[in-house]
Formats: structure tokens, C-alpha cells, sequence
């Protein structure tokens, strides 16, 4: 089982993360739910993403994740091109509750504003959010 | 914010607990809805539903007043015997739906939902007739589900009562479930077998223990208010507030089973024989989604041609079937298996199609 909050991941207060990496000095950003998150949706029922070369934008709604109870929308954390889904979730959505940051994932974004990062949560940072927010 | 006497209970086995219509209640355990939904399909699910409200109709006049208040012939109830009815306004629309439990011919007792019960209670004694006291013991009475294909077997062990003699809408009121005084009826709302067990609220608790330890053995488990709504929905039992309320009738909502309109007169039975003679405008509809899409409570349903038909007042996954269906009100003509129709999920329009009868119904029935 991977870390609650691991560190090497952004966060957002509404619960998304991003992996942040770099190749051929561009930046791409993996993003998925919390663990918070996947804890307050309770079973994964249905994962709506975009496709592959659409447009995201940061604090914008990307998709959406319908659980058993309720639906809840997904919002971006970066700005960006999607460059890949993760679409085994489209047949497999319990893989966001099973492995939230890694089987889990997504979608992944070619991040055209690399100063939005420093927007974001560290670890430890929405960890401190989630307990003011009484988590 | 009312507790259960389970409340403890719940919080030693980890529920995430929410409120429910003043309640605070379990909606899951850390098992999660989809395995407390299929552990009471294919094993036995335990169910806190001491919130619900019990109403006791006692004296000679306690037939009459029943027989006024509820749709259903309340004549035709025999002692150790129960039927599921609803209560209308003199319009038809519904206050509740409840089950009525006959004890004697002068002791009725009515299980009602536990957002209505105190509506509930004050309908009855507003309207209750002549020599019959209306008392509610909600507060001192502990109800506890135990639902699914291995209820009989494992309860079984833990009670004086032969199972096997209690048939569906059956009731022994000199049970003992673990030593502790009980009732038990062949009654539930998750379409399996299954009994609901009565007791004081104080042995709420022991009881509670005893079940859940019965039900663990087998693979079963405690069940909160989440997988108690899947659960209903795939059996197609309707939920008040949801596919029930006072602007809808019985005969709309597919009720029309539990009205007896030629049997003794009750509040609403006019309003009903003039809706019945004149037929009826929109029908309570079952649907599945033959799109990927879960509808919700509230989204709005299209016939083919695309124009507006309807509401949906119940949907979501029908976790046994891998199917997402649900519940509304569409015009009767829409009302045939295999119309199209659609929803619109936040936006899109999503295809789905009409089905008769319960989304689940379990294979062996068994007694009936």
C-alpha cells in the first residue's frame, strides 16, 4: 500500500495530486485523487476523463468520478494538453480506491505554465489543510 | 442528533457515520457499500434500523382506527401476520409507507420510516377513531435487519423459534435471540430472505453482538445505510422522500397491490377511485442504462424524441447486476419494456430503457 500523502506529489485542496516530471526540459504532471479523496467517495463506481489531446486548465473541472452515493467532479491542477489517459479505469474504477497514486492514476498533462506549480500543496502543507479542516 | 443504541457499536467497528434525518447513522463500515451489498446477497448483512419508528394501536377500536389510516384490507390480517401498506392524505398522496404488524385483534403495531415518524404519529392520533390508544414506542424499541440467503441458517442457532415455520410477513412476538426476549418477522427490504428482530432498545447492544458474530462466520457483516439503498433499489422497493411522497399516489408509484378501493373505507380511498376511473397521467418507471452513465435523484428523463418526460427519483449502480439503473415518473405510455428513453447526466444525454419488475430477484424464493 502506497503512503497516505507521499511527498514527492502536489496537491490541491480539492483533493487532486500531481507527479510532476520532467523530460526533454518539458514538464508533465500524472494526476489523480487523494487518498483523503478516495477515503469521502467510498467505492469508485465510474471515472469520466477527457481524451487524449484535449485541454485541461488549472481549478477548472477535467471529469468526474461517480461513486455509489454521489458524483463528484474532478479539477485540474495544472493547465496543459492530456497526453495520456489511464483507460483501464474506464473498465476497472476500483482501482482508484485500491492504489489511489499509482494504478489509479488519471490522466497526464504537458504543463504549459510550469509557474502554476508553485500554486500547489506540498505533502506536508495539505496534510496541515486537511487538519484545519477538521480531517 | 438522535443516536441508535447501536451507536457505540458502530463506531467500535469503524462506520463512517452520517446524518439521516436527524439521525446520525452508519452509511458504510470500512468494508466499503459494493462488499456490504454483495455480502448480504451472498452471505447475511446486519442492518441497524432502530431509527425507524414503531406505533402501537391498542383497544376494540384498534382495527377501525388501522383500517382508516392505511390502504391495505386490514381485515384480512390474521394474528402473527404483517403487510406492507401505505397511510394517504384525503388526496392520495402518500404520508408513508409502513409494515402492519397484527398481535391481536385489538393490538396493532405499524413500522414507519424514521424521517416520517414523528408526522407519522401525529396523522394517526389527529386521525385515530374511537377506544383505540395510539402510542409511539420508537424510543424504547430496538429493530435489527438480518438479511440475505444465509439469515435463516445462521440465526437458526441463536433462537427459540422454529424459522422454518415462519413464513414471509410472518411474526413470533415469544422469541429469544440470544437468551434476550424478541420478536421476530420474516420481513425485510433488501429482497432476500430475512428477519427483522424487535427488542427493547437496551438489549439492542447484546443482540446487535450476537448477530454480527453469527453473521461474520459465514462471511457476512454489518450493513449501513448505503447498501441498504442499492440493495433496495436492485429489489425495486420504493424509498419515501425518494420515489414516495405526499404529491404522489399509490397507484402512480405501482402500489396499487397494497390499496383495496372496494374494501372498507380509508382516508384517500375517494381521491384514489377517481384517479383509478379516470387512469393514471404517470406511472413510477424502472429503467436501465443502456449507456455508460449512472442517473441520480433529481436528473431529468427524455422519451426517444427526445423531449421531457420525467424526473429520476431513484438511481445509481445495481452493484449484483454491474448494471446502473433507475426510478421515475414518466407518462404511463412510456411505461412498456424496451421504450427508450433518456437521462440527462450532467449534461448528456445518456440512453437507457424501460424494465418491468424488480432489477434483482433472487433465484430460489423459497417459502412464500
Amino acid at each position: 500500500m502506497s503512503a497516505q500523502y507521499p511527498d514527492d506529489l502536489f496537491y490541491t485542496k480539492d483533493h487532486e495530486w500531481a507527479r510532476i516530471e520532467d523530460r526533454d526540459g518539458a514538464k508533465f504532471a500524472t494526476i489523480g485523487v487523494t487518498r483523503y479523496a478516495v477515503e469521502q467517495l467510498g467505492d469508485v463506481t465510474q471515472v469520466d476523463l477527457p481524451k487524449e489531446g484535449e485541454q485541461v486548465k488549472q481549478a477548472e473541472v477535467f471529469g468526474s468520478v461517480e461513486s455509489v452515493k454521489a458524483v463528484s467532479d474532478l479539477f485540474a491542477p495544472v493547465t496543459g494538453k492530456v497526453v495520456k489517459v489511464n483507460s483501464p479505469l474506464s473498465d476497472s474504477p476500483e482501482y482508484v480506491n485500491e492504489d489511489p497514486y499509482d494504478e489509479g492514476w488519471m490522466i497526464q498533462v504537458a504543463v504549459t505554465n510550469a509557474k502554476e506549480l508553485d500554486g500547489l500543496l506540498s505533502a506536508d502543507a495539505y496534510q496541515a489543510f486537511l487538519r484545519e479542516q477538521g480531517e | 442528533m438522535r443516536r441508535t443504541p447501536l451507536y457505540e457499536a458502530h463506531v467500535r467497528l469503524g462506520a463512517k457515520m452520517v446524518d439521516f434525518g436527524g439521525w446520525q447513522m452508519p452509511v458504510s463500515y470500512p468494508a466499503g457499500i459494493l462488499q456490504e451489498h454483495h455480502a448480504t446477497r451472498t452471505a447475511v448483512g446486519v442492518f441497524d434500523v432502530c431509527h425507524m419508528g414503531e406505533v402501537h394501536f391498542r383497544g376494540l377500536g384498534a382495527a377501525a382506527t388501522v383500517q382508516r389510516l392505511v390502504t391495505n384490507d386490514v381485515a384480512r390480517l390474521e394474528n402473527g401476520r404483517a403487510f406492507y401498506t401505505v397511510a394517504c392524505l384525503p388526496s392520495g398522496g402518500i404520508v408513508d409507507d409502513l409494515i402492519v404488524y397484527r398481535l391481536a385483534a385489538d393490538h396493532y403495531v405499524a413500522v414507519v420510516n424514521a424521517s416520517n415518524s414523528d408526522k407519522d404519529f401525529a396523522w394517526f392520533r389527529e386521525h385515530g377513531g374511537q377506544d383505540c390508544d395510539i402510542r409511539d414506542a420508537s424510543a424504547e424499541t430496538g429493530l435489527i435487519a438480518y438479511q440475505g440467503p444465509a439469515a435463516a441458517k445462521t440465526l437458526q442457532p441463536l433462537t427459540n423459534v422454529p424459522l422454518e415455520s415462519l413464513r414471509p410477513f410472518s411474526f413470533a412476538t415469544d422469541a429469544k435471540v440470544g437468551g434476550l426476549a424478541a420478536w421476530i418477522a420474516r420481513t425485510g427490504y433488501t429482497g432476500e430472505d430475512g428477519f427483522e428482530i424487535f427488542c427493547a432498545s437496551t438489549d439492542a447492544p447484546a443482540i446487535w453482538d450476537r448477530l454480527i458474530a453469527a453473521a461474520g462466520a459465514v462471511g457476512g457483516k454489518a450493513v449501513g445505510l448505503g447498501a441498504r439503498d442499492t440493495l433496495r433499489l436492485e429489489a425495486r422497493l420504493p424509498l419515501y422522500g425518494n420515489d414516495l411522497d405526499d404529491k404522489t399516489t399509490p397507484l402512480e408509484a405501482g402500489l396499487g397491490w397494497v390499496v383495496k378501493l372496494d374494501g372498507d373505507d380509508f382516508i384517500g380511498r375517494d381521491a384514489l377511485r377517481l384517479q383509478a376511473a379516470a387512469g393514471l397521467t404517470r406511472k413510477l418507471t424502472g429503467f436501465v442504462m443502456t449507456e455508460r452513465g449512472t442517473a441520480r435523484h433529481g436528473y431529468a428523463i427524455f422519451d426517444e424524441d427526445g423531449a421531457a418526460a420525467g424526473t429520476v427519483t431513484s438511481g445509481g449502480p445495481a452493484p449484483t447486476l454491474n448494471q446502473n439503473v433507475g426510478l421515475g415518473y414518466v407518462p404511463g405510455r412510456l411505461d412498456i419494456p424496451g421504450t427508450k428513453l433518456s437521462v440527462d447526466c450532467r449534461g448528456k444525454r445518456v440512453n437507457a430503457e424501460v424494465v418491468k419488475g424488480p432489477f434483482y430477484k433472487r433465484a430460489n424464493k423459497g417459502q412464500s
